[in-house]
């Protein structure tokens, strides 16, 4: 990679990015949206935080609400972002532009609707560069797109960097994507859902690019996935969002491999597990995700939990904090008694086979 | 590319074939003659059938065609002897009534009509699309609100009610402007756009309504497409996001409703031409049907399709432009 621009100078305290407290809520003609809660977490740079959850958990709100993605008229955000030491709740739309794509760059789901169809691939890369770099050349901006093009696998950069998005293949889109993320060597990159719409095939491939990337930049990177699979296999640490809500949260190893919110269960039961009973059925999580206009009262996830019978009705009426567990650096939040937790898991869900 | 306008261009000539047979069909094998038409109620059959001889109409069908599209390509003679009209290439017939080449009667008319057209279609893009946007971009606000409201009166207003009111307001009442008229752009640019001017404001009001709604509407779904949220997730300036990747793919449908608003009104503006008393092709066109003036009719009926034609062809090759995914297939 010719790097003709100075690489900011890496500021030592950890960690990267910090949240705290975060609300995000929506005002809509139905009432006030509450899409994400009083939702606090941390990476550092060169680690991997994965967020899970299903559909509507609030995932994507937050990784919108660190770049300050959203509609300022119709969105109240509080609490605080701190990237690289530097507050982002309140921050001017100018300065926070400034900083998107170049300190945070931003990975999306479906790559073929996110890149602009009329503009070439590299076209679009170099605007990218460009826009941070308004003293570039033209001619350098190419360079740079190429060489990311390159950079991300992409075969015979210097032609594919005059084809249009739809002259690619997914994979190939989806590593363009990357190109343009990276090619402000930004220091947080979000991936939201990068693999959903790939091959299974692609998706590996995908999956190690960022992981080769991230050693090579020493980024940090923040995972949205609904597929813990994924999560599983690039992760440092695990953020699992349940109604705008963290549930759950530690490292992949205590997360995946002990976890203690019935949630975090439900998820992993209803991973199908190569190395499981082929006969055994998945255990899908009973019901839907609820109305982030109207959130159950007490715990959110109350009326789909098997167990929240078992404490009277504080599930019901109590909303339970996210507390730390006996390991340290695992937070759960569950009104269960912990030792309780860990006997369920090891006698009724990790039978199951659930996903490794 | 080329490719593309080869074939769009052979697709073009084939309708355009169909078109003149079937407007020839209608006007020449209609049971009615056009001779007693033109020669009246005192001819005798003798008289009749001499006209009929001098238009060349006591022929065969097929041939009546063929002599039809040779004029088209090298001209021809009505009658003969001292009744000799010439119409030289392209012919599309001999007014008999105006005594002159129907082309002549086009050549004369056409210019009012294209340039009403060309001064309304940049005052109605402009404003209507430029309404649009802003509107997009300020959704909700008193400016979108109003902007709604008055492109509501707009597109439920008539030509003939909202010309009359301009008419009567700056030229009647005021004297701000002159009654509108026709000075060739050719012999003085500024009496041309000052004659104009009128036709102008109630074409582009009018029409600007249909594109105001239009492009807001297109706006607004482009704004909620992932890649604008690419845009910005880049760093782009909202001037960026909003001129260079929201409107881009907002404005391709504009694009065709354009091409065909502005290829149906070249073939002619009657009501605007009738209530500022210019003698544009519109009004040319219902004069002739109304004084049976047949070869006129069909002349400019082709003419009105050959303007729609063109207009689609010049919309697909746009198309091809503004979208590069359309160039491949």
């Amino acid at each position: 990679m010719t790097t003709s621009v100075v690489p900011a100078p890496r500021r030592e305290s950890a960690p990267h990015l910090r949240v705290e407290e975060l609300r995000v809520h929506f005002t809509t003609a139905d009432g006030v949206v509450r899409a994400v809660d009083d939702l606090s977490f941390a990476v550092d740079q060169g680690r991997t935080l994965g967020i899970v959850g299903e559909s509507g958990s609030g995932k994507s709100v937050t990784s919108l609400a660190v770049l300050g993605l959203h509609d300022r008229r119709r969105t109240r955000i509080s609490g605080r972002i701190f990237l690289g030491g530097r507050e982002l709740v309140g921050l001017p739309e100018e300065e926070l532009r400034r900083l998107r794509g170049r300190d945070i760059a931003m990975i999306f789901q479906d790559p073929l609707s996110a890149l602009h169809p009329y503009y070439t691939v590299g076209r679009q890369i170099a605007e990218a560069y460009r826009v941070h770099h308004p003293r570039a050349a033209k001619r350098e901006a190419r360079q740079r797109a190429v060489d990311m093009l390159g950079r991300v696998g992409i075969p015979q950069p210097g032609r594919r960097f005059d084809q249009y998005p739809h002259e690619f293949s997914g994979g190939m889109r989806q590593r363009a994507m990357i190109a343009m993320a990276l090619v402000n060597d930004p220091d947080l990159l979000i991936a939201d859902e990068p693999t959903t719409a790939l091959d299974v095939t692609v998706q590996a491939q995908i999956l190690d690019l960022l992981a080769d990337l991230q050693a090579e930049f020493h980024s940090a990177i923040i995972l949205i996935s609904h597929d813990l699979g994924v999560v599983s296999q690039v992760a440092d640490d695990v953020l699992v969002m349940y109604g705008g809500r963290a549930v759950e949260r530690g490292s992949v190893e205590q997360v995946l491999r002990r976890p203690q919110h019935p949630y975090t269960w439900g998820l992993l039961s209803s991973v199908p597990s190569l190395h499981g009973d082929a006969d055994a059925d998945l255990v899908p999580i009973a019901g839907n995700p609820p109305s982030l206009i109207n959130l159950p009262a007490g715990c959110a996830f109350h009326p789909r939990c098997r167990y929240a019978d078992r404490n009277g009705d504080r599930c019901r009426t109590q909303a339970p904090e996210l507390r730390q567990v006996v390991e340290r650096g695992h937070l759960v939040a569950c009104h269960l008694p912990e030792a309780e937790r860990r006997r369920i898991y090891r006698d009724e869900i990790s039978q199951v086979g659930v996903a490794r | 590319m080329l490719r593309f306008i080869v074939r769009r261009l052979l697709v073009a000539a084939a309708t355009l074939v169909v078109i003149s047979l079937v407007t020839f069909g209608l006007f020449f094998a209609v049971p009615s003659s056009p001779a007693k038409v033109m020669c009246g109620k005192s001819c005798t059959a003798e008289d009749i059938a001499q006209v009929e001889a001098r238009l060349g109409i006591d022929q065969p069908l097929p041939r009546q065609y063929t002599d039809f599209v040779r004029g088209v390509f090298v001209g021809r003679t009505y009658g003969e002897g001292d009744f000799a009209r010439r119409c030289p290439a392209p012919c599309l017939g001999y007014s008999f009534r105006n005594n002159q080449p129907v082309t002549e009667i086009i050549a004369q008319r056409l210019p009012v009509t294209a340039s009403i057209v060309a001064g309304g279609a940049v005052l109605w893009l402009l404003l209507g699309v430029s309404l649009g946007m802003v509107s997009a971009l300020w959704r909700g606000t008193v400016f979108d609100r109003a902007a709604i409201g008055v492109t509501l009166a707009g597109a439920s207003m008539q030509v003939y009610f909202f010309g009359l009111i301009l008419l009567y307001v700056l030229v009647y009442a005021t004297g701000l402007l002159p009654f509108p008229s026709y000075t060739p752009l050719t012999e003085n640019p500024l009496r041309w756009a000052a004659g104009l001017l009128l036709p102008w404001m109630t074409l582009g009001f009018l029409n600007s309504a249909l594109y105001a709604r239009l492009s807001r509407a297109q706006m607004l779904e482009t704004l909620s497409e992932d890649f604008v949220r690419t845009a910005r997730a880049k760093g782009l300036s909202p001037r960026q996001v909003h001129l260079r990747h929201a409107l881009r793919a907002a404005i391709t449908p504009i694009v065709t409703i354009a091409g065909l608003d502005i290829g149906t009104s070249l073939g002619g503006t009657f009501i605007t031409e009738s209530i500022f008393g210019l003698q544009g092709l519109g009004k040319a066109t219902v004069e002739a049907v109304q004084f049976l003036n047949l070869p006129l009719v069909m002349a400019t009926v082709l003419l009105a399709a050959v303007f729609i034609v063109v207009a689609n062809i010049v919309v697909d090759v746009l198309y091809a432009v503004i979208d590069p995914r359309v160039r491949l297939n």
